[in-house]
């Protein structure tokens, strides 16, 4: 088991090096198939680790690479730990980014930078895995910066474009400012817990007083609306569309912004310490939910109405963070994982259709042109709007049901925020593949093609999985299903759901009217049209002015101090400083220099004077 | 009984401080070299007077050295104001100010 | 009260020299020429002899009179002559500020320090007669000659060296530039 966990995480680290050693000569194929072999590898070494896990008795297996910081009380090995949560945090990671990759392998075909694309990716692969196997706090800091990196790498990887290399700072900006959340909940823990690793922290979780563990909640709910966009740090999630649709379906789709809700997931025990935390938790994750999805009905580019789509449901993933749901949060993070991924690439075979148009205003019936992307994503639509029996329908509902078993006012909010989701997703479907064809100019009279094998045979295999996800965690089998699994790292043992029958199917049913709903209202108000100012409110296309709001508040502010530092502190105060003392130092020794008048006579005086002084401590000594 | 040595020790020492005003006072060479022979017979007085109060010779003996010295000094020391006055034809230290800051 | 502890003539002696020496170095600092200046020095070497003999320096009193008063204060009034500057000097402007003020201060301190050491304190420690116990009189030349040519004789060959040495250097610092010798031998 160590070598394979070993070998899971550093496959992609390997395919890294041997993109990279080989030079700027290496072809496309070979590099493309390097990359994606390395993580497929690693795909099936994480299956082949989850039949080793569920074989054995006790199911954390810790595997010890080598002591990294012995410093003092504080001991942080490099170590891996594997449990269920990080097996499947594993599977759908490696799985996903490998059909990526493959997907990748198409849609740059061409690009100059073909090789640099491939490095950033698997080295992004390799941070992540890092993430989620890390055993200890400072390793998954590692991790996590190494997927910020790379993150700004790849948005601002078409660096020549104003805009995408200001999206790729302001992606990594927003990171770092969540981090400070993340490294002040590792110094309240070491504080209190005197200890790092994970299984040490959980044991003595218990001893945190609710005033710690509190603050170290809001700690770590700072460093994940950081990197998962949740308000008030998302602002960057939508600028990071500037990045190649690849890199939005794997990054800012399936794993990065995940990567937040892994974290509070994995510090679970230090939740259950916190009541007020985890209410902040699910009112940040509900607020998100439905602002971000409000937003998303007015966006005009299909990327950036996917791209608050996400931030909606990671919104519903922090939602069932908060009320404890902690199962269901990651069941939702891989059933989305499968739709939102799979989204990502059919909107990125429809503008690699389109020669790169982006704008919905420039599309529609496309249903007949694209057999494969069609299909595919009229599936992905079906599940992430909620409609049974997809995926997308029994992970939501999972989580709108053990919210309404908690927190009755953001079940609402949560309702509210599944209507507009199936209203967003309906118009875009029907904005895109129905309706009149927009696209003639843009594609100069010719008709769009089908994509290549290696882009659709992903969207095929992602479709399958968007369809049949749901049997992951039906809710009536629950000990073989994934919350069985995943419930026992949380400390819960695994007991039938706490609702009466009765008030499960009615949850359901009322998930169902609210799909069924947003779905007619798309459909009404978007045959024909392709623009509708009242239905497309601009407060809602300007993100609600959020990010007016904060460059009128941070951004001129700080920029102004910036400058007035540069003009008036940095010359008078600093430099003045600096050259004071050497003027100083001038001046006072131009007036010791008088002193040498050149006038025996006075050197003689001095002598005398000298002498005077000598005498009189000595009588003054006699005495 | 001869006078008490501490009267021979205050006139030295009077002697003494006579040289030393004029020799800070006085701007030509050749006075101040005159006061300086004024303060080393003020030391030469104490010398001896130590002398007769110790009833040791060798106090006379150092004094003897002193006045071999001070001759070599003044001999070497007139030479350098003969020079100096042959640039200057002033015998003023005051104009020899030339090593300043 | 003094007249009774101590012989008159002792006094009288003291006395003199005391007066001989403070006329003359009162004369030395003050006087505008420096021949007078000279001759003042004189005085006070003459009364610093005095104070020798009185305190049975005899040999070293004849040597003041013969070196100090004959040879060194005769060298000087060569100088004085040879450069001409037997003129009266300014002496009532001070071009240094402060200069006198200080000098005056400095030089009282340092003399009101020294005598307040001297009366207030038996500072005569030294252990007596290491050499040799004083012979007054006739002997004293005998002892002084023996005690220069046998404990101190490294110095006193120091100080023959030295003679040796300034007599040199003064020859070389007074002599004039030999500029024009080429043509003055060619002519």
């Amino acid at each position: 088991m160590a070598h394979v966990a070993t070998l899971i995480l550093l496959m992609p680290l390997v395919g890294f090096f041997a993109v990279v050693m080989n030079g700027a000569g290496l072809k496309e194929r070979f590099v493309g198939v390097i990359a994606t072999g390395a993580v497929a590898v690693s795909f099936v070494l994480s299956v082949v680790a989850l039949v080793l896990l569920l074989h054995h008795s006790n199911r954390e297996i810790t595997v010890r690479l080598f002591d990294w910081i012995p410093v003092g009380t504080l001991h942080v090995p490099a170590a891996l730990l594997v449990d269920p949560l990080s097996i499947t945090m594993c599977l759908f990671v490696t799985g996903v980014s490998a059909l990526i990759h493959l997907y990748s392998i198409g849609y740059m075909r061409g690009e100059k930078d073909f090789r640099k694309f491939f490095l950033y990716l698997n080295l992004f692969v390799f941070s992540m895995l890092l993430l989620v196997l890390a055993n200890n706090l400072p390793l998954t800091f590692v991790g996590w910066e190494g997927v910020g990196a790379c993150s700004y790498w790849l948005v601002s990887y078409y660096f020549t474009r104003d805009s995408a290399a200001s999206a790729g700072k302001k992606a990594f900006l927003y990171n770092r400012v969540g981090d400070v959340g993340l490294l002040l909940a590792m110094f309240l823990i070491f504080g209190h817990a005197h200890t790092l690793t994970y299984l040490n922290v959980f044991h003595v979780a218990g001893t945190l007083s609710p005033t710690v563990a509190t603050l170290t909640v809001l700690a770590l709910l700072l460093g994940a609306t950081g990197k998962s966009a949740q308000i008030p740090l998302f602002n960057w999630l939508p600028d990071a569309m500037e990045g190649p649709t690849p890199v939005s379906a794997l990054i800012h789709a399936a794993t990065m912004v995940t990567a937040g809700v892994y974290l509070l997931v994995r510090m679970s025990p230090v939740l259950t310490m916190s009541p007020d935390g985890r209410a902040t938790i699910a009112i940040i994750g509900g607020a998100t939910a439905f602002v971000a999805a409000t937003i998303a009905t007015a966006q005009k580019d299909i990327k950036k109405v996917l791209a608050f789509s996400t931030v909606s449901q990671i919104g519903y993933m922090v939602l069932a963070v908060g009320v404890g749901a902690y199962s269901a949060a990651i069941f939702l993070m891989v059933a989305h994982a499968f739709y939102k991924a799979l989204l990502f690439l059919g909107a990125g075979s429809v503008i690699h259709s389109l020669n790169g148009e982006q704008d919905l205003r420039k599309m529609g019936g496309l249903q007949k042109y694209l057999p494969l992307t069609f299909p595919t994503f009229l599936v992905a639509w079906l599940s992430i709007s909620g409609i049974p029996p997809f995926s997308g329908f029994f992970a939501k509902g999972d989580v709108l049901t053990k919210v309404f078993e908690h927190n009755k006012p953001l079940w609402v909010l949560g309702v509210l925020t599944a209507i507009l989701t199936a209203y967003y997703m309906s118009r875009l479907f029907v904005l895109t593949f129905r309706g009149t064809e927009r696209f003639r100019e843009v594609t100069k009279g010719h008709d769009p093609h089908e994509s290549p094998w290696v882009m659709t045979l992903p969207l095929v295999v992602l479709a399958v999985l968007s369809v049949l996800g749901g049997l992951l965690n039906l809710p009536w089998a629950h000990s073989s299903s994934l919350a069985g699994f995943l419930d026992p790292t949380f400390g819960f043992v695994p007991a039938v759901a706490t609702s009466s029958t009765v008030a499960l199917w009615g949850l359901a049913l009322v998930d169902v009217v609210a799909a069924v709903l947003g779905l007619l209202a798309a459909f009404s108000i978007w045959r024909g049209v392709s623009e509708s100012p009242r239905f497309e409110s601009s407060f809602f296309e300007h993100v609600w002015h959020w990010d007016d709001f904060y460059d009128d508040v941070i951004g001129r502010p700080l920029t102004r101090a910036a400058q007035y530092s540069d003009d008036v502190i940095e010359p008078k105060v600093l430099d003045g400083a600096v050259t004071g003392v050497a003027v100083a130092t001038r001046r006072s020794a131009e007036g010791l220099r008088k002193v040498q008048s050149g006038f025996v006579r006075q050197y003689a005086l001095a002598m005398v004077l000298g002498v005077a002084v000598i005498i009189v401590y000595l009588v003054a000594k006699v005495h | 009984m001869n006078v008490p040595a501490s009267w021979y020790l205050v006139l030295a020492a009077v002697l003494f401080g006579v040289g030393a005003f004029g020799l800070l006072t006085r701007r030509s060479a050749l006075i101040m070299f005159m006061c300086l022979e004024l303060m080393l017979n003020a030391v030469n007085l104490t010398f001896v007077t130590f002398s007769r109060t110790l009833s040791d010779i060798s106090g006379q003996a150092s004094v003897f050295f002193v006045m071999v010295v001070a001759a070599a000094e003044v001999t070497v020391g007139l030479g350098i104001v003969v020079a100096v006055f042959r640039r200057r034809s002033s015998t003023s230290v005051d104009e020899l100010s030339e090593l300043k800051g | 009260m003094v007249a009774a502890t101590y012989a008159v003539p002792a006094i009288l002696v003291f006395v003199t020299s005391a007066l001989l020496i403070l006329a003359g170095a009162v004369g030395v600092i003050s006087v505008k020429n420096p021949v007078h200046a000279a001759i003042c020095l004189i005085m006070t070497l003459f009364g610093v002899a005095v104070a020798f003999v009185a305190q049975s320096a005899d040999f070293l009193a004849a040597v003041q009179i013969i070196v100090y008063a004959g040879a060194i204060v005769v060298l000087f009034l060569f100088v004085i002559m040879f450069l001409g500057v037997d003129r009266n000097m300014h002496v009532s402007v001070e071009p240094l500020v402060g200069q006198r003020a200080f000098a005056a201060a400095g030089v009282v301190i340092t003399v009101a320090g020294l005598i307040t050491l001297m009366a207030t304190s038996h500072w005569v420690t030294g252990a007596t007669s290491v050499t040799g116990k004083l012979v007054t009189g006739n002997g004293n030349v005998k002892q002084l000659g023996t005690a220069v040519f046998t404990t101190y004789l490294f110095a006193f060959e120091a100080t023959a060296a030295l003679l040796i040495i300034a007599v040199v250097g003064a020859v070389l610092l007074a002599r004039r530039e030999r500029a024009t010798t080429e043509e003055e031998v060619n002519a």
